[in-house]
């Protein structure tokens, strides 16, 4: 593993303001149904994953994050980057690593799949992959993400199960 | 001796470093004490320490001279001998030199120096040698950091207490000054060095002064600070906030006008940089440094300033004007801090000096705005540069005008004729018509922008005119050139404005918004002087009333209209313009006020209403005239509707009663007069209703009751006791002369009853209800006339099925005085002799309301139809909330009999049908929810307090144990409904205390309640009694007890059909439980994680998004092996 940050100045963007169109209108009727949406799985995405947790694997080491900022202010992941079909039980997220060579890739992609899986319902197929011609080893990143076989091995890895479950856990800023 | 003998000790402890801060200060108390007490006097104290202060062990003479120092500061206001106060001084000022003892002599020349006002001060000579001896031989800066602000405060003590002496010491101190702040970082001492500044400038304002002849170097000091911001922000609350050191640092550099030469420069350049913060602080800056550096000063900087100044404008000036309601009084676009601050130090710079100005309106970019503007006529229409000109240009003319009457005469002479030449508006000639040519057919051209600018000039010149007083100290002169360019064109302009309106249509708002605006700003002119004659004004009054008049539908030019209306309305009453009053009561008032009269008009009734009542409610003699308008409108309606059947005119009854209940009601307290005029129109409601004898068509809905029964209960509510009275006796001569009376004779026997069958005419329907509402709105000190004949009347009906006189009942034998000892005199009757003929028993004369009285009876099935037992029951509810409420005892018979009717069968061994059960459970609700429409203390009900937690310690014991004891799965799913009322309306801390006993029956309530659809509301108020439990410290115990029983309840519920909420809640509640001991929840974890697994597939988003909270938190607590 690196032991330095691998994109010691990354660009900040500013977050886009969240459109409010559900306010809630359909909590009268008992009866109508919230289809899954792309808004959802975004804000599923965003409850809990922060940057300055998935980039830095010596998390109990730093004091002071160099990287206090989340997914979404990076850019790695926006809300376009989610397609949802909640009729074919289908979502695809796309994320854009900050650098080509981040070898952060894989464990942001696991940190995806991982709480997808925990907060969609088992219906749903999850596809994850990197943006194209944004990572120097794209495709390997895309087939390792979505191979059910060593996303399983990969958690039964202690370490980094350890380490997802960091980069998951609700973050208190 | 004994004093001295503890002061050594006391000395020793304090001099003691190793013993604990707690133990110093104890010591230093003491010693304080018995100086105070004047045990000890300062001398035998210096006398006694002679070893500490002068040992050479640097440690102990250094806590002694601290010590000594301390002394000193708690005696600030005891007299001492000035010799005394010259040694002392003379000693600290000696040791100020010694770094080893600095703190013990700064702490004790700053509390020598503090003393004032008190025998025994420090002269000046002795605070000369101070400052010199400080200025000599202390390096602020190698300090730390409490020294430091020791040292800062020194300064600022002998600078503002020694001026004199300090003058003399000339260029020392100012050097000192320097030298101490050069490289400090701290707030707190940095707020009280740039106040030291603050202090050296006003201390030397001569120009060959050594502020001056030091100035750059000051200057260069304090600068470096400039635009302030904090690196660490946190773990440090106790500092000085941004905003108070930013102000501070900016009253420094604006102390004095020697700054000058470096200053402006250097804010110019922070403004142009692109950091907000930096904008906003040197805005503000430049407008302190504009105040104190002096016209003179400033002035050669101008030719900087202005673009500087504009930039910063244009900058911060959002394009999206808003052409909505709420905008109508306001500027119509956001404004952000920069924009704020850029504003004010405008208007200051114009204010003071005139010839800024010039600049203004020479200035390319605003002159050019005025040639482009004719390029647009619509304002979406314009690209967002020209929209940025057009609105900034406003801006800094309107704020340029609003400074002073000559800098308004100087932009309306330079810009105001040029705009209304594009506008392509005239002026009027001297004989006071308007030049009809050629030009005046081009007038209709309207430019958007155009006529926002004007719009903003009007509008802020109105500020200008004097008030009535002023007016008369200064004479009416040639000063207010402005207003007399406004008047010639005011004709013209109210034309203009008055054509964009009416030639607005639906779709553009922007047309109706400036027209509408524009009026409004034209209407606003106050006082004898303004530009705007009278006729005019009251055109522009007969141009808004039209506008509401004619609109057939709520359109957004409707509502501006009517809002603009109302600004002029409460502008007029604030300013207590009596002529203008006059004309707004003729134009607006009288107008809207027929026309809710006249009942045919093309304006929807509604909306009649709606702007009536917002018009109206400007000014006390406003809503006198429209309350008789309504009355009057009420009679006409209601006696068209009796007379010929037009369902239409109740319709607008019905319309006209909701409009005084919603609009009128709710604003008692600010409009004076109001209850007066209300309490008469209640009584010619009766008065109405009484004249119309016969109707000749029955009512097509209960909508008109409603409303009838709402605004008069209300009504009666808000009333004093003396009106309630009067429309009390009103109703009951009504009462008494209809044929209601009739059934006070009918004696309580069922066959009597049943013997009634006819139901009540319409008419007599509505007396009783309307009666009932005004019982109930009463106040217990009201006088109730023939109440026994009332309580009968009360009783015969709500038998018959009227709800509305149960709640009366139940309001009247809540308020009833208690017999002899009671509050009322005037009512006949006591309570006892109310509940005497309530409870009357069918045999003997006892006076108890068990299950034998006649009521009960028929509630238990025992005589009576179905309809009588459930009418019976609901009656019962209400009379038992009335008892509930005053806290009287025989609530507790009417809950048994209540109870009695949720077994499955009578004592007699009747089965009871299931309708009879659930309004017996439902009876539970009533008693002790709060009610809105009656009892509560809006309509002045008699409230006992913990009346609620005294009926839950009654029944639910007995609740509890007829569920253990319930026969058929019916009865005891009514049980639990009762008892879920019974728990979720009591407050939580009640719950909390026993909910050892009450967890298990929540528990099965829930399982129970959950079968039915029909009882989702009481199930979901229960869960909520369960969630509140379970967050509570005092709750844990048992709900850990329960954990596995309230697990597996919640678990069902996450799958709960019929209501989303509950769903919610339950997995919240799951979710909480997490807290619970890591031992206890552990083994559910499978349970659990399934119910949530599968609520993750929930039809609602809600659910959904607690599940996957409620999932992590769950899967957190169970074994790193199952990641999913």
């Amino acid at each position: 593993m690196v032991s330095g940050l691998i994109n010691e100045n990354p660009i900040v963007y500013e977050i886009k303001e969240r459109r409010d169109v559900r306010a809630y209108s359909s909590n009268t009727d008992e009866l109508s149904v919230d289809a899954i949406d792309q808004l959802e799985v975004f804000d599923i995405l965003f409850v809990r994953l922060s940057n300055s947790k998935a980039l830095s694997h010596h998390i109990r080491d730093i004091k002071d994050p160099e990287h206090p900022y989340s997914l979404e202010q990076l850019k790695v992941l926006t809300e376009d980057s989610v397609e949802v079909d909640d009729t074919k039980s289908h979502v695809r997220v796309t994320f854009t690593p900050t650098v080509e060579h981040c070898s952060m890739a894989t464990i942001i992609g696991l940190c995806v799949r991982v709480k997808l899986m925990r907060s969609l319902p088992s219906r749903y197929k999850i596809d994850i992959r990197v943006a194209p011609g944004t990572h120097a080893t794209e495709a390997a990143v895309n087939k390792q993400l979505n191979d059910k076989e060593r996303v399983a091995a990969a958690l039964e890895n202690p370490n980094l199960v350890e380490m997802v479950d960091e980069c998951l856990s609700p973050s208190f800023e | 001796m004994a004093a001295l003998n503890n002061l050594t000790e006391h000395l020793e402890a304090f001099v003691d470093v190793t013993r604990s801060p707690t133990h110093h200060a104890e010591s230093l108390k003491a010693i304080a004490t018995s100086l105070e007490k004047g045990v000890l006097s300062i001398n035998q104290l210096v006398v006694e320490m002679d070893m500490y202060l002068t040992t050479t062990d640097d440690v102990v003479r250094a806590r002694g001279i601290l010590l000594l120092a301390e002394m000193l500061d708690y005696l600030k206001s005891k007299p001492l001998d000035n010799a005394v106060v010259h040694s002392l001084v003379g000693f600290f000022t000696a040791k100020l030199a010694e770094w080893r003892s600095v703190r013990g002599a700064l702490s004790g020349c700053l509390a020598l120096i503090k003393r004032k006002g008190v025998a025994g001060v420090v002269t000046a000579v002795d605070a000369e040698a101070v400052a010199k001896s400080m200025a000599q031989s202390i390096q602020v800066q190698s300090l730390a950091l409490y020294d430091r602000k020791l040292c800062f405060e020194l300064l600022e003590c002998l600078l503002e207490q020694y001026p004199e002496a300090m003058i003399n010491l000339g260029d020392l101190m100012v050097y000192a000054t320097c030298e101490a702040i050069d490289g400090e970082k701290d707030p707190p001492c940095l707020m009280i060095a740039f106040h030291v500044v603050e202090l050296l400038a006003r201390l030397f304002p001569s120009p060959s002064g050594p502020v001056a002849s030091e100035a750059s170097d000051l200057f260069e000091f304090i600068s470096c600070y400039f635009p302030l911001h904090y690196t660490h922000t946190k773990g440090d609350e106790a500092s000085i906030p941004r905003e108070d050191l930013s102000r501070g640092l900016s009253l420094a550099i604006s102390s004095t006008p020697f700054f000058e030469p470096y200053a402006i420069p250097l804010l110019l350049e922070k403004l142009s940089s692109s950091l907000p913060v930096a904008k906003v602080d040197s805005l503000k800056c430049l407008k302190d440094c504009a105040v104190n550096y002096g016209v003179s000063r400033m002035k050669k900087h101008y030719k900087y300033l202005w673009p500087a100044l504009k930039d910063a404008l244009y900058a911060s000036t959002k394009t999206d004007l808003s052409f909505g309601l709420e905008s109508l009084t306001s500027p119509g676009f956001g404004m952000g801090e920069i924009h704020r601050e850029a504003v004010n130090l405008l208007q200051r710079l114009v204010k003071q000096d005139i010839s800024f100005l010039g600049l203004v309106v020479e200035d390319i970019r605003v002159n050019m705005v005025f040639d482009t503007i004719s390029r647009y006529s619509r304002y979406e229409e314009m690209l967002d540069t020209s929209k940025l000109e057009v609105l900034v240009v406003s801006q800094i003319l309107s704020v340029s005008a609003r400074s002073s009457v000559e800098s308004c005469n100087i932009i309306f002479e330079t810009f105001f004729s040029r705009l209304m030449n594009t506008l392509g508006i005239v002026e009027k000639t001297s004989t006071g018509d308007l030049v009809h040519n050629e030009i005046s057919t081009v007038s209709t051209r309207l430019y958007h922008g155009g006529l926002h600018l004007c719009i903003e000039l009007l509008t802020t010149s109105k500020d200008l005119i004097p008030s009535s007083e002023e007016c008369t100290s200064t004479p009416e002169s040639a000063q207010q050139s402005w207003c007399s360019i406004v008047s010639r064109f005011s004709a013209s302009l109210i034309e203009a404005f008055t054509s964009a309106v009416q030639s607005s249509n639906d779709d553009c708002s922007a047309d109706a918004y400036l027209g509408v605006k524009g009026l409004l700003a034209m209407g606003m002119f106050r006082g004898g002087s303004s530009p705007v004659s009278r006729s005019e004004f009251e055109k522009i009054l007969t141009t808004l009333t039209s506008i509401i008049t004619a609109n057939s539908a709520k359109t957004v030019k409707w509502e501006l209209a009517l809002k603009a209306l109302v600004c002029m309305g409460s502008f007029i009453d604030r300013y207590s313009e009596s002529e203008k009053a006059m004309s707004y009561m003729a134009i607006v008032v009288e107008n809207l006020v027929s026309l809710v009269r006249s009942s045919h008009c093309s304006l929807p009734h509604p909306m009649i209403l709606e702007a009536t009542s917002e018009v109206c409610s400007t000014r006390p003699t406003y809503v006198e005239k429209m309350v008789e308008g309504f009355e009057e409108a009420f009679c006409s309606s209601f006696s068209d509707f009796c007379v010929n059947g037009n369902f239409k005119s109740i319709e607008n009854c019905s319309q006209l009663l909701e409009c005084v209940t919603n609009k009128l009601l709710p604003r008692l307290t600010e409009i004076d007069g109001l209850e007066k005029s209300l309490v008469h129109f209640a009584i010619s409601m009766w008065n109405q209703i009484e004249s119309s004898v016969v109707f000749s068509y029955d009512f097509n809905g209960r909508e008109f009751v409603e409303a009838a029964m709402k605004t008069m209960g209300e009504i009666v509510g808000v009333a004093s006791v003396d009106s309630q009275n009067s429309i009390i006796q009103k109703a009951y001569n009504v009462i008494s002369s209809s044929t209601l009376p009739a059934m006070e004779s009918i004696p309580l026997t069922v066959a009597a009853l049943e013997g009634l069958q006819r139901d009540l005419s319409t008419r007599d329907e509505l007396i009783l209800s309307l009666f009932a509402s005004v019982i109930i709105g009463a106040s217990p000190k009201a006088s109730i006339p023939d109440v026994k004949s009332l309580v009968h009347l009360f009783l015969v009906s709500f038998l018959k099925g009227y709800i509305r006189a149960a709640q009366a009942l139940g309001s009247m034998i809540n308020k009833l005085g208690t017999g002899s000892g009671g509050t009322n005199i005037s009512t006949d009757c006591s309570l006892e002799e109310a509940c005497d003929i309530i409870f009357h028993e069918s045999d003997s004369s006892k006076t108890i309301c068990g299950s034998e009285t006649f009521l009960g009876k028929i509630c238990l099935g025992f005589c009576g139809s179905l309809d009588h037992q459930t009418r019976a029951i609901t009656g019962l509810a209400w009379i038992g909330k009335g008892l509930l409420m005053r806290g009287d005892k025989r609530v507790n018979e009417i809950a048994l009999v209540l109870m009695e009717c949720l077994k499955s069968t009578n004592s007699s061994g009747n089965a009871l049908h299931p309708s009879t059960m659930k309004h017996a459970a439902d009876a539970f609700l009533t008693l002790m929810s709060d009610s809105e429409v009656c009892l509560n203390r809006k309509f002045h009900a008699v409230i006992r307090p913990l009346y609620k937690q005294r009926f839950f310690s009654i029944t639910v014991p007995i609740l509890e144990s007829l569920i253990v004891n319930s026969q058929t799965p019916l009865s005891r799913t009514m049980l639990h409904v009762a008892l879920a009322h019974v728990v979720s309306n009591v407050p939580v801390t009640v719950i909390l205390d026993n909910t050892k006993k009450l967890l298990p029956v929540i528990l099965e309530g829930l399982s129970v309640l959950s079968v039915d659809s029909v009882h989702k509301e009481t199930l979901f108020s229960l869960l909520l009694v369960l969630s509140g439990t379970l967050t509570d410290i005092k709750g844990q115990q048992s709900v850990s007890d329960n954990a596995h029983r309230i697990i597996e309840c919640l678990v069902k519920l996450t799958s709960y059909p019929h209501l989303m909420v509950v769903r919610e809640t339950a997995i919240q509640c799951l979710a909480t439980l997490l807290e619970l001991p890591h031992g206890r929840i552990y083994p559910f974890r499978r349970e659990v994680l399934q119910a949530v697994t599968k609520a993750l597939d929930d039809p609602k988003r809600r659910v959904r998004e607690e599940a996957i909270k409620c999932r992590q938190a769950w899967t957190s607590i169970s074994s790193r092996s199952t990641p999913f």
